[in-house]
């Protein structure tokens, strides 16, 4: 099992229509790594993870995933979507939600299951939200329903956990938290985190590898080989500065109209992937 | 009380019963979902065009109880294959639902029966149905009730968090359609007390006003069937002992549970506070816990 990749992509190619979203990708993700997954909004980063999902296929090239090809459904990827909230009066508590994660796409009724109940129970243990469990999940906080998902997406005890910008509207403690506790997962159990992100610096203490994606181009490798002023120029096509101020990384790029900030109109265009200042 | 009792061996009065049992049924569990679903405007929409198949099927001396069940059928087909993304969704059911029911103003103006037969469906008519109505009916909501309980799981994990759903494997498209279809024919059932223009009457309000008092999924659909089948019940017995029309009770009836649990209810259920205290460790590490399986 080692030797076999978690995640391997060979000469992936994926398009939207016509548009290339990101192009000859090869990389392989071995098991039990921390992967964020970097770049501006719109590089296809989403994309991404649905291509692992199966959801979409490659227009080009092969994807596997723990050694098959990507299919619908597969129990051994949990997936903690990007941020949406659940309406205040939904009857329906994290403890629902999370045994979802065992048998919601059965058909049929769920029956009260005592063996489900006790995985539910571990789950909700492993990201400390027994105390809300109960609770209305829309009335819960964005951290709160977050948790939940985490746990959802661990009941299955996937091999491999996709999380798309779980950080987003989260406050600065509980960003940490979060990644902690995915940190902490894939440390007991060795399991593999692809964990989409358009800032690096909460995750950085973590991450083994990143992956930057811009304009259908992509580097891949540590941080540090990675996130250097001649990679990052390289992949903008532009000159672009890597800083490292109080032990975060920034991204500058010149605010000139050298393309890389088309993706992101509404960001300015010298901060590209250090927003940490918006909370 | 005298008076009920006295009404209870006609047959009229036994078969509104009946109906009225099934009916409640079937409308009180698909209300949780049209609530959770937010689809108010689409239950609408299959009501006024069971309107227009109704008032077809009568053009054609074809049963109009049939004819409400194949005209929102067609329509939730329509809504289904044209709008099931939600956000196109009101815009479609709005388009068709306006064409439709001009075909329905035509349908009654070339009908030359019993003008009161169009205000029956539009308004009611649980004590006016036959015996061979209850069997369909009944019919009608076993079938719906059965479907429902097979796609259960999936279309609650659908209708709450449909991004997993679909990586998971969940046809969410599909059940969409589905779940359409079971609307129109709990749509058949319900228009058949309460009539097209008060359809949201009975399904809606039990499953707005049951997640009112209750987070669990389970309960809130048991809660909202008991309050349909109040609702529903109550009305019948209303009308019969006062002469006055069955929606008029089962409106306020239905009404009256919605106030009082949202206002009465609801505010005193300590398990609908999300809970106060929330210590949130400041090293949060997760602790060891064996892996789950």
């Amino acid at each position: 099992m080692q030797d076999r990749a978690a995640v391997r992509f060979e000469r992936v190619t994926l398009s939207y229509g016509a548009r290339a979203i990101w192009s000859d990708l090869s990389l392989d993700i071995a098991p039990g790594t921390f992967v964020a997954i970097l770049g501006p909004n719109g590089s296809g980063k989403t994309s991404l993870l649905r291509a692992i999902l199966g959801l979409v296929a490659p227009s080009s090239g092969r994807i596997e995933v723990q050694g098959r090809a990507p299919r619908r459904g597969d129990p051994g990827i949990g997936y903690v979507p990007q941020h949406s909230s659940f309406d205040a009066e939904l009857p329906f508590r994290g403890r629902d939600l999370v045994r979802l994660g065992i048998d919601g796409h059965r058909w049929g009724v769920a029956w009260p299951d005592r063996a489900a109940n006790a995985s539910v129970d571990r789950a909700l243990a492993q990201v400390e939200a027994q105390a809300y469990a109960d609770a209305p999940i829309g009335r819960l906080s964005g951290g709160e329903q977050q948790r939940l998902r985490i746990a959802q997406a661990l009941v299955g005890n996937p091999g491999i956990l996709l999380c798309d910008e779980p950080l987003a509207n989260l406050d600065l403690r509980y960003q940490r938290t979060i990644t902690d506790l995915i940190a902490g997962w894939r440390d007991r159990s060795a399991g593999t985190v692809l964990f989409v992100t358009h800032d690096v610096n909460p995750v950085l203490h973590v991450v083994d590898q990143v992956l930057f994606v811009v304009n259908g181009r992509w580097a891949a490798g540590t941080p540090d080989e990675v996130l250097r002023s001649e990679r990052m120029s390289d992949l903008y096509g532009s000159h672009v500065d890597v800083v490292r101020v109080h032990g975060r990384i920034l991204v500058v790029g010149e605010s000139t109209e050298s393309g890389f900030n088309i993706e992101e109109p509404h960001h300015p265009p010298s901060v590209v992937v250090d927003h940490g200042d918006e909370h | 009380m005298d008076q009920l009792l006295a009404l209870l061996p006609y047959e009229f009065v036994q078969n509104a019963i009946a109906a009225g049992f099934v009916i409640a049924i079937v409308s009180g569990v698909v209300s949780g979902f049209v609530v959770a679903r937010n689809m108010s405007f689409a239950v609408h929409a299959l009501a006024e065009l069971g309107f227009t198949g109704s008032a077809g099927f009568l053009l054609l001396h074809l049963s109009p109880v049939l004819g409400l069940l194949f005209g929102s059928a067609v329509t939730a087909v329509f809504i289904g294959t044209l709008g099931v993304r939600e956000r196109g969704r009101d815009v479609v059911v709005g388009v068709v639902m306006a064409f439709g029911l001009g075909l329905g103003v035509l349908f009654i103006t070339l009908y030359k029966g019993y003008a009161n037969q169009a205000f029956a469906i539009l308004f009611g008519t649980i004590t006016g149905v036959s015996r061979g109505d209850v069997l369909l009916l009944t019919a009608i909501g076993a079938v719906t009730l059965i479907a429902l309980a097979a796609i259960y799981r999936p279309l609650v994990f659908a209708t709450v968090d449909p991004e997993v759903a679909e990586a998971r494997g969940v046809p969410v498209g599909a059940l969409a359609v589905v779940f359409l279809l079971i609307m129109a024919a709990a749509v058949a059932e319900a228009i058949q007390v309460v009539g097209v223009l008060l359809i949201l009457t009975l399904l809606i309000t039990p499953g707005a006003a049951a997640e009112r008092v209750t987070p669990r999924p389970g309960l809130a659909i048991v809660y909202s069937v008991a309050i349909a089948l109040l609702c529903t019940l109550g009305g019948i017995l209303l009308s019969l002992t006062t002469n006055a029309p069955v929606s008029v009770f089962v409106t306020s009836l239905s009404f009256a549970c919605y106030l009082l649990a949202r206002f009465a209810i609801g505010p005193r259920r300590r398990e609908l506070r999300a809970q106060p205290v929330r210590a949130e460790p400041s090293s949060a590490v997760a602790p060891k816990v064996p892996k789950a399986g």
